[in-house]
């Protein structure tokens, strides 16, 4: 490392807010507007709600484990996989992510903090209302929102339960947590860089977090428009997607998909960061193509924004737009190919080690590419019509989302861990809690492609006899995966509580301003800027 | 000493290895049992010329997607297990080259030309629905689909058959559990024909595999698919789109025969068929009728105890319409539904001793009580003064 150390330059300054106990303890939390608090505090509610949203998909998984309807009735079955998208999607994928732009990106470009630290709590703290919002909608009259997280109009509409206006609501304070979030992350990286750390020096944990709250900022306000429309239909006699009242049920949705779309990548881009922060650690070489990487980052959410209707091929398209949007979803694979290229070819000679974190970021290139294979496979409309609303689909995006988003920011918690708390996590433990959900995800989630290209629809409670041995697979891997992360919760508190001293360097093939600093780093992070090479 | 770091870095690599054993032991049973005759794993090639391009674009794709997988993920094992740290690899300092970066980046985009060009061909084919034989139009309502012969004036409703005791599992399910129904949709082969799809309330999808049509059916729009069948036989789906909580056992079943036998059959649709001659109508007989249709026709939204899902879904086993005054209310409200409401008007597709039976078992079932028994008769006449009243409004 050629860059100073800031170890025993800034002396560590505990700020509590002068009083003890559990009064000073909630003060201290409800104000903090310091950013690792505030990265702690997403990353907590993201835990926490990967365990509620986990168990639900347990219970679902449970009353799918053979036919017939034995554990659940259908209603609170649709309440759910409504409740489970939503709640993997917006209370565990992104404030996972924007938790991990809170702890690095300053750390990243030498700031001492967001730049905009009051909006950073409020932004927070709208967060956990909102979800408590969300998961009441199931114990109201009525029971929960039961028509998927798409909300489709008009099942969301005329013939949705009271409680979907509570769950726009939640929807909206979601969205301006979004919003205010973005705009900090903006804000943060293009003023607070340390002089000398131009453009093109960014680490791409950040290039991709920027791109990503840019992202944020084009498509939240269209959700809120969208979903506005919707309680306007419940409520104030409008007919926006009502055919009967000279609307349109399709309007819905290429509203919601022009949000729903750039909203995977959303959650997919930061997870990229991460997994090219570790593979170069990890291979002890740098990435490959870094001006490249930046581009197809910038090229993927600009053509992410282009390419909604993939979602509606069977909806009723002229010919004209089926044509335009499967071409235009296509031509994602070509960025998303360069990025999977250079991450092998970073990989290529390197000098590889297999600590926890490089074994989530390997499995993350094996399985987001299968993800990847068969998004292009949807991407041709006419083999749509069979993929589409069966479980192939199913099979698609959690093979995207959770080998993707999931294993990459476990990942990112086992690297940067040490450098958070200043202690290292207990490997073997790691390496145990890998490899079961490496294998539990495979167990679950490979055998819904055959599902659904046989013929088994998605969101159904109970389904025909043929699909019942595949579906007993998947049962069993998805509780497999499930108390597989028991042992990620164990390792992580005690890691916080009694593990081994890390050093500020932490891994030796690791590079860039974070590891400058000490483990556990200063409160505020760099308080003088720190000197970039040339 | 050297041989002995040599046997332990031998040693780390035979314990990669044999992780990556252990993965694809794994994996292997999984693909060999799914290959079995009995375990379907790919998309059946169907029996139409739509489904079979389908098929063979599916096919086509997937074989080059396989070459290209063979390659990143050959590259990857490969410098996984030969690019170790422990094994002494030392890194090299490359971290461009744009040559490569080009490459990478010019040949998927020719790939992807390839792919579109068959891809367009189909989806052209496919939205061709001219020069039909036959066309018929489907509506998908909660959760029933409902056929018409435009051109034959054949028309009805396909409800699924499989009994609610094989749901809960009170009963032994048969082979096509969840997969059957009253009246399948009987279709001509090597005819054309053209398929109109709307619904009455929300969105559902009209999904038969081997047929290669998914059509969405959207309330207030009508879109188009077309099948010519080329082999006789009997072809399953069900809806693919969520519409609420009857959405898994809305089932699909066509039945294409040969010209003659649809023929036929149209005669023998054409025939008016009697309703048949109630002999005796008792309270036990109608609600035993009445149990029987009451849960396969109200039970998703009312609860097979009454219970409902109020508000949207209301009780019947506490309301004013079940057991109170006057009879004809509750009667017009079975006939005509609640417009704007997810109560459908049970009218026009159910006859007047099923109606009856229905009725008498809502006032009679879970302590409602009244001892009310509706005979036929009486929704007949409630039928006849609807049909004076619109006939009377008409200018």
């Amino acid at each position: 490392m050629t860059m100073p150390t800031q170890e025993d330059a800034i002396p560590e300054q505990p700020i509590r807010n002068g009083r003890r106990g559990l009064v000073g303890f909630l003060k201290h939390w409800l104000f903090t507007t310091n950013h690792k608090d505030i990265g702690t505090l997403y990353l907590c509610l993201s835990l926490t709600m990967f365990f509620v949203g986990g168990a639900m998909a347990l219970v679902i998984r449970a009353e799918l484990f053979q036919p017939g309807m034995k554990v659940i009735d259908p209603d609170f079955y649709n309440v759910l996989i409504t409740m489970h998208g939503l709640i993997m999607l917006l209370a565990v994928v992104m404030p996972a992510g924007i938790g991990l732009a809170n702890w690095m990106i300053p750390m990243m470009i030498g700031a001492p903090d967001m730049a905009l630290p009051r909006l950073n709590n409020m932004s927070f703290w709208i967060l956990p209302c909102a979800i408590t919002l969300l998961a009441s909608t199931i114990f109201m009259k009525g029971g929960g929102p039961n028509f998927g997280w798409t909300l489709y109009a008009p099942l969301s509409t005329t013939f949705g339960p009271p409680s979907t206006d509570f769950l726009i609501f939640s929807v909206h304070m979601l969205g301006i947590s979004s919003i205010l979030g973005s705009i900090n992350i903006i804000v943060t990286i293009i003023n607070m860089r340390a002089p000398g750390m131009t453009w093109m020096k960014l680490p791409m944990f950040v290039w991709t977090w920027l791109v990503t709250a840019f992202l944020l900022l084009c498509i939240m306000p269209v959700l809120a428009g969208t979903v506005t429309m919707l309680l306007a239909d419940r409520n104030f006699g409008t007919t926006f997607f009502d055919a009967a009242g000279g609307g349109d049920p399709l309007l819905y949705q290429h509203l919601f998909w022009f949000f729903g779309h750039p909203e995977v990548y959303v959650l997919i881009l930061p997870a990229f960061g991460v997994i090219s922060q570790i593979i170069p650690t990890f291979s002890r070489k740098k990435l490959f193509g870094y001006g490249r990487m930046v581009i197809a980052t910038g090229a993927i959410a600009f053509l992410s924004l282009l390419v909604w209707a993939h979602h509606m091929f069977t909806s009723g398209l002229p010919l004209g737009a089926e044509l335009y949007f499967m071409y235009a979803t296509m031509l994602i694979a070509v960025p998303t190919g360069i990025k999977v290229f250079n991450w092998v070819a970073t990989m290529y000679r390197g000098s590889l080690s297999f600590e926890t974190p490089m074994l989530f970021a390997v499995a993350f290139i094996f399985l987001f590419t299968f993800g990847g294979f068969t998004g292009v496979m949807m991407a041709i409309a006419p083999s749509d019509y069979q993929y589409h609303d069966s479980y192939f689909i199913v099979a698609h995006f959690h093979y995207v989302l959770v080998p993707g988003a999931v294993f990459a920011f476990l990942g990112a918690v086992y690297y940067w861990l040490p450098k958070w708390c200043g202690r290292m996590y207990d490997e073997t433990l790691g390496q145990w809690h890998f490899w079961l959900t490496f294998i539990a995800t495979n167990v679950t989630f490979f055998p819904m492609h055959f599902l659904g290209l046989a013929g088994m629809p998605r969101r159904i409670p109970d389904y025909a006899l043929q699909f019942g041995d595949f579906n007993a697979i998947a049962s069993v891997g998805a509780f497999i995966f499930g108390f597989a992360q028991l042992i990620f919760l164990y390792n992580v508190i005690h890691t916080i509580r009694s593990g081994k001293k890390a050093s500020a360097q932490v891994w030796d093939g690791a590079e860039g301003l974070e590891w400058t600093l000490s483990s556990p780093p200063p409160y505020h992070s760099f308080q003088t800027p720190p000197k970039i090479e040339r | 000493m050297v041989k002995q770091e040599e046997m332990k870095r031998e040693k780390s690599a035979f314990a990669f290895v044999g992780r990556a054993l252990a993965c694809i032991t794994i994996m292997i049973p999984t693909a060999a049992l799914a290959l079995a005759d009995d375990w379907e794993i790919n998309l059946p090639r169907g029996v139409t010329p739509m489904s079979r391009d389908i098929y063979d674009l599916h096919m086509t794709i997937i074989g080059i997607l396989a070459v290209i997988g063979v390659i990143v993920y050959g590259v990857l094992i490969y410098t996984i297990i030969r690019h170790r740290h422990s094994k002494g690899a030392k890194a090299a300092t490359f971290e461009k080259n744009l040559t490569l970066e080009n490459i990478w980046t010019l040949i998927p985009f020719l790939i992807l030309i390839g792919m579109a060009v068959p891809a367009t061909l189909v989806m052209m084919d496919m939205d061709d629905v001219t020069g039909a034989d036959l066309t018929v139009k489907i509506t998908g309502s909660q959760w029933k689909w409902h056929y018409s012969y435009l051109d034959q004036g054949i028309e009805f409703y396909s409800n699924l058959s499989t009994p609610p005791d094989q749901i809960h599992g009170d009963a032994k399910k048969d082979a096509w559990y969840l997969r059957e129904v009253d009246r399948p949709l009987v279709l001509p082969v090597n005819k054309k024909v053209r398929f109109v799809v709307t619904s009455t309330d929300v969105i559902h999808s009209w999904w038969v595999p081997e047929l290669g049509i998914k059509r969405d059916a959207v309330p207030g729009f009508i879109y188009q698919a077309w099948a010519r069948i080329d082999k006789p036989g009997t072809y399953r789906g069900q809806c693919a789109e969520l519409c609420g909580v009857g959405h898994a056992f809305m089932p699909i079943v066509v039945k294409a025969v040969d010209e003659k036998t649809f023929s036929r059959w149209v005669t023998q649709q054409e025939k008016a068929h009697p309703a048949p001659r109630i002999t005796q109508w008792t309270m036990e007989t109608a609600m035993a009728k009445g149990k029987a249709l009451f849960d396969r026709q109200c039970a998703a939204c009312h609860q097979e105890n009454g219970s409902g899902i109020p508000p949207l879904y209301p009780a019947l086993s506490t309301s004013s319409v079940t057991v109170g005054a006057p009879i004809s209310r509750h009667i017009d409200l079975v006939l005509n539904g609640v417009p704007g409401s997810a109560m459908q008007a049970y009218g026009p597709q159910l006859d007047d001793a099923d109606l009856a039976a229905i009725i008498t078992y809502e006032r009679n079932a879970w302590g409602n009580d009244t001892g009310d028994l509706i005979t036929p008769d009486q929704v007949r006449e409630r039928r006849s003064t609807q049909r004076t009243r619109q006939d009377n409004n008409q200018p």
